[in-house]
């Protein structure tokens, strides 16, 4: 039907309107109350669904992170990584470029990696072999973002549709070579060079993973800094208020463009090339696993502040390794440990909204518009 | 207005707590009713057998979940050895939709911190990660299936298992080809028109070997049909599982089957009213009118050797292979709706042929390779990474499937069969 009715307009009971500012322990109030309702849902649920114990579901939840040393420091491996792809996103979405890309970026910059490490594996030293392997990964992390830059700068393009094809592309990169290394057609590589460890990130205090928090950590300090205190922080932030301001001020807006997804990239390929090295030791068409899509989801939960991401990624890496325990413990399908993680991560979001703004009633004295 | 929100907010937590203060109470005992009939359970077996499961924890690591047709059959097969040895839920543990990656390890390392014994892992792809959990781990059996390295890695805690499930295949060819004779004699189709059509996972050696056994048992029959194989270069994929079989449907394959784990190629099929074989699961409820018969390879069989051999800390091989006369090949029943007359008889004469040797299903006077017969091939079967032939597999007239190393190691692309 497209007639419409005309004449009376309905006036709503309440209408929405922004904010200016809320008290910081205010909004983390309303965080908090936002956690605890989602629990709540999350417990109805689980009851009407599973007839289990919510509590104890909650408890084998926290044991996922926690239960064991060795749970631990997978649970902050992960989270390593998810942290990595979620600063490498930030400056792009703070631009307001929109980086749907990130996944083919660490996929094609952990091919680069894996190149190195599977064709000259066993002929150079380790140490060169591996600096070598980190400078591949940058650099190919690179190739991928500055590509749908270029694009973008020059021409006007749509970079949500480009970066995503970018990743399809390297997808099928990595089929490809994978097709080829391994003829028998399997498509799995396997551990590679499990015998000599050759590229392999060695243990730090006999933690495996210990390289690549650290470096991670460094690397959030570093982007805190940049962002919020460099020359370059200070331009992004305004190309991503608004393009035109920032021409107006003198900044090149296709330069910022340019730079910011070569650091994007740059960290995109790092992370690629922390998880052949100093995880995974192998590459599949799996490598960023959708985390290049949940970085977007963390960096924007927490407002682009590195410092906060931790705290976001945490959140998302918490959830899923509670789903998987609680998957096993209640022999569940993991199907509704991610119901319970879209629940809490919807309240999460939402909660947002009502820090950011307020619901009003409608003064039915005044003329609504 | 913030106190209308106040308002809400409260009420909903008070539901809430209501809700979820009930169900604990109701969780509590049902819990300890579960407690007391697994106890009993295990004192039952003990009392029957001189083996003693009580100490015991099983883990499984599967690449899916049971949405799967491949890791359910692994899953459903681990559950029912769990009812008959009467262990408990705490003392199986099954992680699912663990990656052919660093998380694989993890896993299984996560499963060893809970005590368990023997640990299954489901998938290929987890094997070099399997390796390196059981060097490390030496009190622990670690059993993977579809692994080829087990036989020669000299990891005495490192077995890999699988099936001779290309003469499943081969038997469900036969019921195949007896539906396509159907097809003939009614008029329904002519001879020259019986082509069928393969979704395959991926161009490797265990999908070949059983595409081209089930094309054998096929031919068999009907000696005219052609068949016609595509790949979805994914495991797992139901639109892409639908999609090929579609693709072949429409290019007039008139019966189609499957070596990939969704339920994409059978639903297509029931769709399409066009008679489906499938592989570790019965489809009668998801095509009632076009199911045929399914082969699976029961893993009960091998579970129980391994876990019965763990619990009395004993020795067991490092590579297994299941037949039919272990139970681990197995053809699930025959849908009467669809399967031509006769079709269970000549099941059963063929199988008791197979299993006294008179029959062999890749007999290689019953197929060529660019028009000349095989006489000689070299398989991959040490797979050490150069991927190059090492063994002589045909030997008295036949390929020796699954005898050197039960992984499949049949990858030759023989005539008749049209690769898209």
């Amino acid at each position: 039907m497209s007639s419409n009715s005309s004449g009376k307009t309905h006036e709503p009971l309440f209408h929405i309107a922004k904010r200016n500012s809320m008290v910081w322990w205010k909004a983390w109030l309303i965080r908090g109350i936002s956690v605890i309702v989602s629990l709540l849902v999350c417990a109805v649920i689980i009851v009407s669904l599973t007839h289990q114990n919510p509590l104890e579901v909650y408890g084998a939840m926290i044991k996922g992170s926690f239960g064991t040393n060795r749970k631990f420091w997978t649970m902050l491996q992960s989270l390593a990584i998810l942290l990595c792809i979620s600063l490498a996103v930030t400056p792009a979405f703070k631009m307001k470029f929109w980086n749907l890309g990130a996944e083919g970026q660490v996929l094609f910059g952990g091919l680069c990696s894996m190149v190195l490490m599977f064709m000259v594996g066993d002929r150079i030293p380790n140490v060169i072999l591996i600096l070598a392997m980190l400078a591949a990964s940058i650099l190919g992390g690179i190739i991928w973002g500055l590509i749908p830059a270029v694009f973008k700068a020059k021409w006007g393009t749509n970079e949500s549709l480009f970066t995503l094809m970018m990743n399809y592309i390297a997808i099928q990169l990595v089929s490809f070579a994978i097709m080829i290394w391994v003829p028998s057609g399997s498509s799995v590589m396997g551990l590679v060079n499990s015998g000599t460890k050759a590229g392999w990130l060695p243990d730090l205090f006999g933690q495996k993973y210990l390289i690549n928090i650290l470096t991670v950590a460094v690397l959030t300090a570093v982007m805190f800094v940049y962002l919020k205190y460099s020359k370059h922080g200070y331009e992004i932030s305004v190309v991503g208020e608004s393009e035109s301001t920032a021409r107006y001020i003198g900044i090149d807006v296709k330069k910022v463009i340019i730079r910011t997804m070569i650091l994007s990239g740059a960290i995109c390929g790092l992370s690629g090339f922390l998880l052949v090295s100093g995880t995974n030791h192998t590459i599949s068409k799996e490598l960023a696993g959708g985390n290049g899509f949940t970085a977007i989801m963390v960096s924007w939960l927490a407002k682009f502040n590195p410092v906060m991401m931790i705290l976001t990624s945490f959140i998302v890496v918490f959830l899923q390794r509670g789903a998987g325990e609680i998957a096993t413990k209640f022999n569940l399908n993991t199907s509704l440990a991610d119901i319970l993680t879209g629940i809490i991560i919807f309240f999460i979001i939402g909660c947002e909204f009502f820090i950011n703004y307020k619901i009003m009633r409608t003064n039915s004295g005044k003329e609504g518009k | 207005m913030k106190k209308l929100i106040a308002v809400i907010l409260s009420v909903a937590m008070l539901f809430a707590l209501a809700a979820c203060g009930a169900g604990t109470i109701d969780k509590e005992s049902t819990s300890e009713a579960n407690e007391n009939e697994g106890k009993s359970e295990i004192v039952t077996t003990t009392a029957q057998s001189d083996v003693s499961y009580a100490d015991l924890k099983i883990g499984l690591i599967c690449l899916h979940d049971e949405n799967s047709t491949y890791d359910n059959n692994f899953i459903m097969a681990l559950k029912e050895v769990q009812a008959e040895l009467g262990l408990s839920d705490d003392q199986v543990l099954i992680k699912t939709n663990i990656g052919e990656d660093d998380s694989c390890l993890t896993t299984a390392e996560e499963l060893v911190d809970e005590g368990c014994n023997v640990i299954f892992a489901d998938s290929f792809g987890h094997e070099t990660y399997i390796m390196q959990a059981a060097q490390e781990n030496p009190d622990v059996q670690f059993c993977h299936a579809t692994g080829t390295h087990a036989h020669n890695a000299g990891i005495p805690n490192f077995h890999n298992a699988f099936a001779s499930i290309y003469e499943g295949r081969f038997l469900a060819g036969v019921a195949a080809g007896m539906k396509l004779n159907e097809m003939i004699q009614s008029g329904k189709i002519t001879a020259d028109q019986a082509k069928i059509g393969y979704v395959g996972a991926f161009p490797y050696a265990e999908v070949k070997s059983g595409y081209t056994s089930f094309f054998l048992g096929v031919r068999y029959i009907v000696p005219e049909v052609t068949m016609e194989v595509t790949f979805t270069n994914s495991w797992f994929d139901i639109a892409l599982e639908r999609e090929a079989a579609l693709k072949l449907i429409n290019n007039g394959c008139v019966l189609i089957s499957q070596h990939a784990d969704s339920e994409g190629a059978p639903k297509a099929c029931e769709e399409k009213g066009v008679p489906n074989v499938a592989y570790n699961i019965n489809t009668a409820s998801i095509g009632p009118n076009t199911a045929l018969v399914s082969s699976r390879i029961n893993w009960a069989p091998y579970y129980k050797l391994a876990i019965e051999a763990t619990a009395k800390g004993k020795s067991f091989d490092a590579d297994w292979t299941g037949t039919i006369a272990t139970g681990s090949v197995e053809l699930l029943e025959l849908n009467d709706k669809v399967a031509a007359e006769g079709t269970k008889e000549k099941l059963d004469e063929i199988k008791n042929r197979i299993e006294t040797g008179d029959l062999r299903v890749y007999d290689i006077t019953t197929f060529t390779v660019k028009g000349k017969q095989l006489d000689s091939y070299l398989a991959d079967v040490d797979d050490d990474g150069t991927f190059t032939g090492d063994k002589e597999v045909i030997i008295d007239g036949y390929f020796h499937e699954s005898e050197f190393r039960s992984a499949p190691y049949f990858d030759v692309q023989i005539d008749g069969i049209t690769i898209l």
